[in-house]
Formats: C-alpha cells, structure tokens, sequence
C-alpha cells in the first residue's frame, strides 16, 4: 500500500490549500484568478518552487560522479525522488522508475524501445478511440515502421467509457500490446484499468497504461493494476515541467534496449565497444533533470501530506456540484459519464453551448479571471470523429479549487448566454 | 471583445455562401481551435467584385471573414496582398490578442492565398 493510501480520511481545506499556491492571490484580466485548467497543467505550491529554488541556491551540482559534498547530496535528493515516486505508485522499486520529460517521451520510450524489438509486420497494437495524441502517434509510427496493425477500442453508445464487447473483440485479435488511458482528459472517464489489464494478459499483451490523468488525482498502484508500463508527468500532479516517469516491470524493461547513449547510461566504454549501466540508468543519457526530480520529489510529499483518497473524494464532491449546476442550463451539453456514474469519472467536464464556440466561452470565462481550455485537447479522432465536434470546453478541478470556484465557472456560463443572446 | 457589432456580424453573417462561379476559392483551418473556412473569390479588372465564404468557428473568426466580404469588394489584388493583422484589428474594432489574432486573421490569409492563386493560376 503506498503512503497516500496510508494517510487517514479528512476533508480537504480548500481555503488553506490555496494560501500554499502563489499563483491562486494573483490577477488575471483584473480579476482573482480561477484556475481550471489543471488537466493541461497543475498550479505548483511554494514547497515546490522553494524545493528547486533551494537545490540551485544550496547545493547545485551534477550527480553521480562528484566526490564532494553537494555533489552527494544531490544525488541522494535526486534518487531519493525515485524511491518516493516508486512507492508513490506502487512500483517494487527505484529501478522500474525511469525518469523521461513527460508523458508523451515515456509512451515513445516504450514504443520505440519494447516496440521496436517487440512488434513486427502484420502484428495488431490496440489502442482506443479516447486516448491523447500522444497515446496515438508514437503507436502510428510504430506500425507505420513495422508494418503492423493499429486498431482501436470503440467508445460505447452514450460515448462515455469503453465498450466492452469492441474490447473483445478487438483482443481477439491477439494484439501484442494494448496502450490505454487509465483517465480521459477530455470526458472524465475513469476506465477500469485493472480488468482490462486482466484481460489483455490471458490474450498474452502487453499493456501500457497512459496514467497523465489519473496519478495526479486519485490512489495509484501499478503491482495493483497488473500493468507492464505506466506513463505519467510531473507538471501535471504539482511538480515542475520536463520531469515525467514510465515504469516497467523489472524484468521487461531488463530486456529493453536504451534508445539513446551517451554518458550515465552506460558501465564502461572501450574504442569500439560500451556496457550498459544498471536500471534504470541505463535509459537515462546525460546529465539529468535533477531539480525536476527534486521539485517532483516536494510535489509527491505535498500529495501524500493531504492523501489521494482525499484528494480523489474532495474532487468527486467538486465536479458532482458542478455539474448538477452546469446541468440545469438550457443549451449547454457535458461530456462524459452522468453525474449518477461519479465512481467513474474524474474532476474534467467537457461542454458544449448551442450558439456559442467553445473559444468564444474561453475568452468569455478569460475576461472574468477564469482559466479553462477549448480546442480539441490534443484528442482530435475522439472530439471529431466520435463527438462529432470541432471544439469543446473544458472545466478541470484539482485540489485547490472549491465550490466557489465552480460557481464562478457557472455564472460565467451565464455571462456567455447574455453576451450570445441565448435563451 | 464581444461588442454588439461583432455579435451581429456572427448572428446574420453577410456574404456566407458558397459562390458556385468563383474565379477562385481557398480552404484553410485553425489547427488550435478547429475554426475551418473556405473563401471564394471573384476578380474583375484585378478587382475583387464579390467576395464571400462558408465555415464553421468561433465568434471573432466568423464576423471578421464576414466584414473583410464587405471590406475586400471594389480592392485591387495588389490591395488585398499588402493587408495584414494590423487592417484586421482595425476593421474589427478590437485588438483580440496574440492567440486570438489567428481567428481574426483567419479569412484574411485565405483570401490572400486564394489571390495568389488566381495571379499564378495555380492550386497547391
Ligand atoms: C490523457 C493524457 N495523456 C497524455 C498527455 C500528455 O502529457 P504531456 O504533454 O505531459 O506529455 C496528456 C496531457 O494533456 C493527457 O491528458
């Protein structure tokens, strides 16, 4: 059990919580900014900033090879990042936690190391129609170099989760990997990654759980899940940018061959011939992002100092509040599971207005101090081809945003109604 | 951002057709937000005699290409070549900012690119 799970149930004091992010007393357009925009990015608390701030005023220096002082202790605050993010997620060890920039370079790393040796022509890998770009494009290279078969999982008729009878039947298909999100940063949907990891396994694949969205938000256990990999970011769970982590289970990434050299990765080096260093080292070339593991480090003990659970009931209540607001106004659609299906859908609530482009209720928002995103969300086959729409809104809460905050959001719904003229 | 002209202009767009004679037509998008747009041209005496466009998009997208259908009538090709951002805020009455700018820009860049093609009577 990881410590988050450990840390006892108590309400979150949102009130306090937003006192420890500097951002959240400064201005935007004039107005106190309202954050709701932590599904792009999370909002970082001073510990963070301090954290960085203090490794570069007090002991700035690379690590592993120094023999002095602040190079040590250095080295032990960056490895010590990894014991904390390993047990964060339930992984065995430092050694299944290989430090990339975010998300999108962990699913690269997969596809082009275990791909690459792992994947040949006519080969099927599953993905599915929810999944952010970058849970798509590297599998799009992947099959476009190998020759193999990208085939994707349907959404079920309300499109609110996964259909189960297209998983089958696509895992019928024997695929060699399936690369899922455990959370839809665009509908919310939680998806039930352990059962589909079960059963991806009895169809012999291997599977990768894109886990940007739900690590920040909600208890993660990886031994739990049963999963082969797992990617995350940092800068989307409090910490600062260009730190993320794929994990692999010991064994798969063992056999994984780096996909840069160059210094740290390696044991030894002749003229003409190297060893690889031990995991997970050994994927990691050069000189690394050592206040981004520092920084990711004080994020993941802000995390566990309030709890994932938490973290993870504070948002259900949230969104649950929000959207029973934002339901009760003509002409305005949510995405995603219904509020009777909370179990299964995190703090993001994609919309729709009749009469009003989702940029134009951005700005709208924009004007009153309020951040949220509208476009696509980097999820163009499910925003156009499955939802049928160009753009949507998009509200996201974390753990500094409280019911104020969502009713900020819903009367600058209103103001679009008035500015649009909408009934 | 929103003042009434601009509402209007997005509530009953002027010149929102698809112009079946055109001289020349263009199709262009907005990556970042999905706005899509197709301006169709018709060119007299290096002239534009009738400007007008089809497309789906945000509020600042619609109205601008709507206004430059009005604004672009009766300007020589050489004219519309030289317009840039600085004409569109202008014409819109509101500086949308570095992001939204694109929007606003939308129409104009397809025009332009749709006179090109008709001097160099080439499609791409
Ligand atoms: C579900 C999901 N996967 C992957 C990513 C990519 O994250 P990053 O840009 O940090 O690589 C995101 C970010 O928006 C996401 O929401």
């Amino acid at each position: 059990m990881s410590a988050a799970e450990n840390s006892e149930q108590h309400d979150i004091d949102v009130s306090l919580v937003k006192k420890d992010f500097p951002i959240l007393s400064t201005q935007m357009n004039g107005k106190r900014l309202v954050y709701l925009d932590s599904a792009a990015t999370s909002q970082k608390p001073v510990q963070v900033i301090d954290a960085i701030s203090n490794y570069y005023r007090t002991f700035n220096a690379n690590i592993h090879r120094g023999i002095y002082k602040i190079s040590e202790q250095a080295t032990e605050e960056y490895t010590k990042s990894k014991d904390k993010l390993a047990e964060f997620i339930g992984a065995k060890s430092y050694q299944e936690i290989v430090y990339v920039r975010n998300t999108t370079e962990a699913i690269n790393l997969a596809a082009l190391s275990w791909g690459e040796a792992n994947v040949n022509k006519g080969d099927h890998i599953l993905i599915t129609q929810m999944e952010h770009h970058s849970n798509i494009v590297p599998w799009q290279m992947l099959a476009q170099r190998k020759g193999a078969v990208l085939d994707y999982v349907a959404l079920n008729g309300d499109r609110s989760a996964l259909d189960q009878e297209s998983l089958e039947k696509q895992l019928e298909k024997n695929p060699k990997i399936l690369a899922v999100t455990h959370a839809s940063n665009v509908l919310g949907t939680i998806n039930d990654v352990k059962a589909i990891t079960r059963k991806a396994h009895d169809r012999g694949a291997v599977v990768l759980i894109d886990g940007a969205q739900s690590c920040p938000h909600m208890p993660v256990d990886v031994r739990d899940i049963g999963c082969d990999f797992f990617a995350l970011s940092g800068h989307k769970m409090l910490g600062p940018t260009g730190i993320g982590a794929l994990y692999g289970k010991r064994d798969l990434l063992a056999a994984m061959e780096p996909i840069f050299g160059g210094g740290d990765m390696i044991r030894s080096v002749g003229f003409q011939t190297h060893t690889w260093n031990d995991l997970p080292w050994k994927f990691e070339a050069g000189t690394s992002n050592i206040e981004g593991g520092i920084g990711l480090s004080a994020a993941i003990d802000y995390l566990n100092g309030i709890g994932m659970k938490n973290i993870r009931r504070h948002e259900v209540e949230v969104t649950r509040y929000a959207m029973e607001k934002l339901g009760g106004i003509r002409g305005l659609k949510m995405y995603g599971p219904d509020i009777d299906h909370m179990e299964s859908r995190g703090g993001v609530i994609s919309f729709s207005m009749e009469g009003a482009h989702p940029h134009d209720v951005a700005q709208i928002f924009d004007d009153r101090g309020i951040a949220i995103r509208a476009g696509h969300h980097c999820a163009m086959p499910l925003v156009e081809d499955v939802l049928g729409v160009g753009a949507v809104s998009r509200i996201s809460f974390y753990i500094y945003n409280d019911k104020n905050d969502a009713d900020a959001a819903v009367d600058a719904v209103g103001e679009v109604k008035r500015v649009f003229k909408l009934q | 951002m929103y003042a009434e002209e601009i509402i209007a202009y997005y509530e009953h767009p002027e010149n929102k057709y698809k112009m079946d004679d055109a001289d020349d037509s263009y199709s262009d998008f907005n990556p970042v937000c999905g706005d899509k747009l197709t301006v169709y041209i018709k060119v007299k005496d290096d002239k534009i005699e009738k400007m007008s466009f089809e497309g789906d998009g945000c509020a600042i997208s619609m109205a601008s290409a709507s206004m430059l259908t009005e604004v672009a009538e009766g300007k020589s090709v050489d004219e519309i070549e030289k317009m840039g951002p600085a004409d569109v805020i202008k014409m819109i009455k509101v500086d949308p900012g570095p992001v939204r700018i694109k929007c606003a820009t939308l129409s104009l860049r397809a025009l332009q690119k749709a006179v090109f093609m008709y001097k160099h009577g080439k499609r791409d």
